[in-house]
């Protein structure tokens, strides 16, 4: 664990090829145990919030009017008089083929009620990460090469106060100058009909995708430029000078695909947090998602959907986590040259 | 101490001088103009939070006039959606997000120290159980952890304080952890284990204080993210909820009359943004402070 990917990229190059060969396998295998385990572990996390604390679920969700019969008949077909390791095991064994049970609110299954949200959130949260992943390598390699100069400071002060102002304050700000107050050319409420297709009104992604990439810019930006300027001045751009090369062929050529690394590492942090920023900003525009299955599930106690929505969250980090690492040790500019 | 003849210096870099590094720091840091800005917004925050009650004009549940309507002289900043007095509830409204935001930060930073020393000074499979631990927490985004926990237990206050603090730990562990590891292997560590000194005494008078300049940048950010976690929780509804004054709260309950009165939601908002941009300069004004020093060599 306390091995990252970076430092088997390392390994590739310095050793002989065999034998690093068979520790970068042993690396991923590891890794991958690693990111079940955190699965595992997750889903203890959350059944144990949800159902195991102390003080009986049934009793919550039925609130003071819940007579003890009606208790005990929720209780029931909960399965909350089994032992609480049984409740998890067929909780989880449930789960990992996809069925969350039933939603108490709306009495149907879990998944059906998530699969048009998690599509809808999906298409969300990608648009954003693209978008700002680009936005932010055009900033970071222009505050790079700008570097302590004008555009540098410019994009760093514009950096700084998106980073430091929370989400949901971008949106309501983008609420106000184009929804609402100043402008009215956007819609302001993100509603898309149950039933119509996900992409059946482009429009109510505008600023929603806009606020999520607002928010995830600056981190990523600043990634880029601390990486492009470790490039710029490594050992083998300084040799592309010395041959006489242009600088913007040093800077597409040389330069960045050694920032792919970090960008890659930044896009999975970046993806993680999406996962977490996607709950209050779809609140805010009242957008058909997991997110807002989440809020609203939690306002009625529908633990299922609780449940089901949290786990999907929590785990897209692990996973993507898991990817972006073995990406790394698999498509490393370095370990292409070196190989 | 007793300084015999034979007794090493054990902590060299905090002996030399007479404050510790990390007042220096501090002291230092407050000629850097990031830190003199961000510490002048904080403290007026605060300040608005603490003593706003005192100066706000009307309670802040007492009917002033017609729900969302616009600033007049008897209402600077208009009404709410109940038609109380925005000014007042602005006034009445920092004392929840300041207060949790510090405690949560708090005490997130104090429970991740306690893992991280205990998890870098184990030498042990504790390492890894503990840094595993940490990774599983550090995979919820820490708002959907915050809201599995509130599920079930509803919005308690305290709760929010003990869950938002707990998705903190891990990154202050982690930071702990390398600082611990790293000093471990140092000599005057060492040498205080030869000595026989215990292992507390270890902790808290040769590991600890090298840990606090790190940790001083790390407890900046956490904060500013507490603040942000925590108004969104109460945005969400599930802070402190009304009748009482919030800014989180406040602005979700004004978002439907944004075109008749701006100020309802604007207000607090501004209260908010202040409060983070303020916090987040001082975080950025002493990482400056740190890496210049650490740079020119002058003090580390």
């Amino acid at each position: 664990m306390s091995v990252s990917a970076q430092d088997v990229a390392q390994l590739e190059l310095v050793g002989a090829p065999e034998v690093p060969r068979q520790r970068r396998n042993q690396w991923v295998l590891r890794r991958v145990l690693v990111g079940i385990a955190t699965l595992v572990a997750l889903s203890i996390v959350i059944f144990a919030a949800t159902q195991a604390l102390p003080g009986n679920a049934a009793k919550e969700i039925l609130g003071h009017d819940g007579t003890p019969a009606e208790v005990a008949t929720l209780s029931r077909q909960l399965g909350l008089d089994r032992p609480i390791i049984v409740q998890y095991l067929s909780w989880a064994g449930n789960a990992i083929t996809g069925n969350f049970g039933n939603s108490l609110a709306a009495s149907e299954p879990v998944t059906t009620l998530l699969g048009p949200a998690i599509l809808k959130s999906s298409i969300l949260l990608i648009g954003s990460a693209v978008i700002s992943m680009l936005i932010a390598f055009a900033l970071g390699v222009l505050a790079a090469s700008y570097r302590d100069r004008g555009p540098d400071h410019a994009i760093n002060a514009f950096s700084f106060f998106f980073t430091a102002v929370p989400e949901f304050v971008i949106a309501l700000w983008l609420v106000m100058l184009f929804g609402t107050t100043v402008f009215k050319i956007l819609p302001a409420v993100s509603l898309i009909p149950p039933g119509a297709g996900a992409l059946s009104d482009p429009q109510v992604y505008v600023l929603p995708v806009a606020t999520l990439v607002l928010a995830t810019v600056p981190y990523l930006t600043r990634l880029v430029r601390g990486s492009m300027i470790d490039a710029m001045e490594s050992e083998y751009v300084r040799m592309a000078r010395y041959k006489g090369l242009g600088e913007r062929r040093i800077l597409i050529r040389h330069a960045l695909p050694n920032a792919l690394v970090p960008a890659i590492q930044g896009m999975a942090q970046n993806l993680g947090y999406l996962a977490g920023g996607i709950v209050v900003v779809e609140y805010v525009f009242g957008f058909p998602g997991i997110g807002t299955a989440l809020t609203q599930a939690i306002g009625v106690r529908d633990i299922p959907v609780v449940q089901a929505t949290s786990l999907v969250l929590a785990s897209f980090y692990v996973v993507v986590n898991l990817i972006a690492d073995l990406l790394v040790v698999f498509v490393t500019p370095r370990l292409r040259t070196a190989g | 101490m007793e300084a015999g003849v034979f007794t090493p210096e054990l902590a060299p870099s905090t002996e030399v001088a007479s404050r510790p590094v990390w007042m220096q720091l501090l002291l230092r840091s407050l000629h850097q103009r990031h830190m003199q800005i961000g510490l002048t917004l904080t403290l007026l925050m605060v300040a608005v939070a603490l003593f706003g009650p005192l100066f706000a004009p009307h309670s802040a549940t007492s009917f002033v006039g017609i729900p969302f309507s616009g600033p007049s002289a008897k209402a600077p900043l208009g009404t709410d959606y109940l038609g109380d007095d925005v000014l007042s509830r602005v006034l009445n409204g920092g004392r929840t997000v300041v207060g949790l935001s510090f405690a949560a930060t708090a005490f997130g930073v104090l429970l991740g120290v306690v893992v991280g020393l205990i998890a870098g000074y184990s030498r042990s499979f504790v390492d890894d159980a503990l840094m595993g631990l940490s990774d599983v927490v550090l995979s919820f985004p820490q708002i959907v952890l915050v809201l599995v926990f509130v599920s079930i237990l509803g919005p308690k206050l305290w709760l929010i304080v003990v869950v938002v603090g707990l998705s903190h730990s891990p990154r202050v562990a982690r930071l702990t952890r390398s600082v611990t590891l790293e000093l471990s292997k140092r000599e005057f560590v060492e040498w205080a284990e030869l000595l026989g000194i215990r292992r507390r005494r270890i902790f808290v008078q040769e590991i600890l204080p090298n840990l606090v300049t790190p940790l001083l940048v790390e407890t900046g950010l956490r904060l500013t993210w507490s603040i942000g976690l925590i108004a969104a929780l109460s945005f969400l509804g599930f802070g402190i909820q009304a009748p009482h004054a919030d800014w989180g709260l406040m602005i979700n309950e004004n978002r439907s009359g944004l075109t008749q009165n701006v100020w309802a939601v604007m207000a607090p908002i501004l209260c908010i943004a202040m409060f983070t941009v303020g916090t987040n300069l001082m975080t950025e004004g002493l990482t400056r402070t740190v890496t210049g020093i650490d740079a020119t060599g002058d003090v580390i």
